[in-house]
């Protein structure tokens, strides 16, 4: 990609909230596996009651940090704690307050949805029959199903039923693993919707998901690539901060038109979305209609005679694959990345190239 | 040849009493991006498969490439490609290897396996990492490859199921020119997604609803049919009943496919 514009100077981020308010700290977080760092000094808070969600393509690094914030995994550096506790030191006591549904099944297959249910019921010390109000509202569609075998569950009521084991000890914050990956669209929409019924009961939930549209479903999004943030904000403040005018072609002949806009010399990026091709001109600053009527034009000479263009309002796949595209270029550490808080009662993190 | 591709006509398929895949017709032309979708159980995988002539239909007919599906599912086989998002590279080899294995179970030769590895290896950028392990490539270099090899033996159709999943916005669409150059040059291709904006990249769409399918045409014709703006809109709308699998008598959707007496 050309040229990287001021607006790669550094993420958008919002006010740091009360530390007393956090549910979630996490400074300066690195971990790696042999040769791969899969976090890179990441630097986050959530609040009590918040729907915060992780947004980043498989290898983001998602998987490693919530290992690491429910204490199945050790950061090499950094600090991390939730609820106030630590996750390496105080990871016993933590243990009992988060739930956790991991990004794979893990529920036992031979074992019936009601089986597995009193399984990690009792594993926490606790029966169906004591938390049945706090599942209710999700137990309620699996009942029909109890004597089924887990493994004969749809997508959609596997990832019901894990939802369920995750809450049946009444954590205090939730932690979930991509739990709509490779499910259809309209499933996703309803697990979404029990989210946010959650969320009204004052449960801190954090989701990750590789799918960007999912991300106005949540108060704040994190935007996660190769272990680093790319931005941490509310979703509206995240378009918000795209840096130039975002237009719409549409044309007949998509492809053709794709190939031949990306020759047109202004084009800063060109792709398409859906049924739209999304375009920005390097003249970031240039007036709008000034853009829109040079575009059709070149269009136009180009045997795109149909060809109509519109300013859009940008999405989050739309600031991600702008971030993405300027941070792809070089593999060498990035120093825009997270600045140190200066809210934060955390010394700073061990410098990051030290390890 | 003809330009049919794909034509399958009261295709069905039981498991005792539980019917997947319910008197299914349709045509995808040679050349044609056909974008396959469904919600999770709605008899997506169970088509595929009698496609692909790894599962016999319980009755009905289907042609794929010329052949037929009971008859001839070795011809199957030999003419078309095949992508899955669970498996398709061996982890352990490195992207020569891989070409090499594939090129050599479809029979190519050692002169023609040489010349596409190396075309493909340039065509992708990934002739620096030829020969490091699969398994140590990002996963969008990965589909990438996948997806050239399923193309290694030049086969008329191939079938993509769920390519893009888990894959980034960026190479999300990298992988979708794959799609168009291949097209561009009469590759047929069938593709699953549940990423409704790639719905809109396909030339033509079907959506299957409990086992038949609930809608199909331009995505561009199907939003004017139905009224919606986006194929979300009307995927949300038509899979909702899916569910249940019960067929909704109220219900809106045109069917062209099933005369009332073909209905169970």
């Amino acid at each position: 990609m050309s040229t990287e514009g001021p607006a790669e100077a550094s993420p958008p981020r919002s006010p740091i909230p009360d530390p007393r308010s956090l549910a979630v700290l996490v400074e300066g977080l690195v971990k790696r596996f042999g040769p791969t760092t899969a976090l890179d000094g990441v630097t986050f808070g959530v609040e009590k009651g918040e729907l915060f969600g992780f947004i980043g393509p498989d290898g983001a690094g998602k998987t490693t940090l919530f290992r690491i914030l429910v204490t199945l995994l050790v950061p090499d550096s950094g600090h991390a704690s939730v609820l106030g506790l630590d996750v390496v030191r105080e990871y016993r006591a933590l243990r009992q307050r988060v739930g956790y549904m991991a990004g794979r099944f893990a529920l036992y297959p031979d074992l019936s949805v009601e089986e597995n249910l009193r399984f990690f019921a009792s594993v926490f010390g606790t029966t169906i029959e004591r938390e049945y109000a706090q599942i209710a509202p999700i137990y309620t569609q699996l009942e029909p199903f109890k004597d089924r075998r887990a493994a004969a569950l749809s997508g959609g009521m596997k990832q019901k039923l894990a939802l369920c084991c995750a809450l049946v000890h009444r954590p205090d914050i939730l932690f979930l693993d991509e739990p709509t990956t490779g499910v259809d669209a309209v499933s996703r929409r309803e697990f979404w919707d029990l989210l946010g019924n959650l969320k009204q009961s004052g449960l801190t939930i954090i989701v990750s998901t590789p799918y960007m549209d999912e991300a106005d479903r949540c108060d704040r999004v994190a935007l996660i690539h190769r272990g680093r943030l790319l931005a941490v904000d509310a979703p509206s403040a995240i378009t918000s901060a795209f840096d130039r005018p975002l237009l719409g072609v549409r044309t007949k002949d998509r492809y053709k038109a794709l190939l031949a806009i990306r020759r047109y010399e202004h084009a800063h990026s060109v792709y398409p979305f859906g049924e739209v091709i999304h375009y920005t001109d390097k003249r970031a600053d240039a007036p709008v209609n000034q853009l829109d009527r040079e575009l059709r034009g070149f269009l136009v000479a180009s045997g795109f005679a149909d060809a109509s263009v519109e300013l859009l309002a940008p999405s989050v796949e739309d600031t991600f694959i702008a971030r993405t595209a300027a941070s792809d270029e070089p593999r060498s550490p990035n120093p825009n990345l997270e600045p140190p808080d200066p809210g934060s009662r955390i010394p700073d993190p061990a410098p990051r190239g030290a390890a | 040849m003809t330009d049919i591709a794909i034509e399958a006509k009261d295709l069905t398929r039981t498991f005792g009493s539980f019917t997947a895949v319910d008197h299914i017709s349709f045509e995808v032309r040679t050349g044609e991006v056909f974008g396959f979708l469904g919600a999770n159980g709605a008899g997506k995988t169970t088509a595929m498969r009698m496609l692909i002539g790894l599962l016999a239909p319980s009755s009905g007919t289907a042609r794929v490439a010329g052949h037929d599906v009971y008859t001839e599912s070795e011809a199957i086989k030999r003419s078309i490609g095949y992508m899955s998002q669970r498996f398709s590279l061996y982890e352990d080899l490195t992207p020569r290897e891989n070409i090499r294995l594939y090129g050599g179970i479809y029979g190519l030769t050692r002169q023609q396996i040489r010349e596409r590895t190396d075309r493909m290896l340039a065509r992708l950028g990934l002739a620096g990492v030829a020969d490091e392990q699969v398994r140590s490539l990002p996963l969008g270099w990965r589909q990438k490859l996948a997806f050239s090899v399923a193309l290694v033996h030049d086969p008329r159709i191939v079938f993509l199921d769920e390519p893009t999943s888990g894959v980034d916005p960026i190479t999300r669409r990298q992988f979708w020119e794959l799609i168009y150059e291949a097209a561009s040059a009469g590759t047929t291709v069938l593709v699953t997604t549940h990423y409704m904006d790639e719905a809109e990249y396909c030339d033509r769409i079907s959506i299957m609803v409990a086992g038949r399918i609930g809608a199909i045409g331009t995505p561009a014709d199907l939003k004017k049919q139905f009224g919606v703006d986006s194929i979300d809109e009307l995927f949300v709308r038509l899979a909702r009943p899916a569910e249940k699998r019960i067929p909704d008598p109220g219900s809106p959707i045109p069917d062209p496919y099933f005369p009332s007496d073909t209905k169970p």
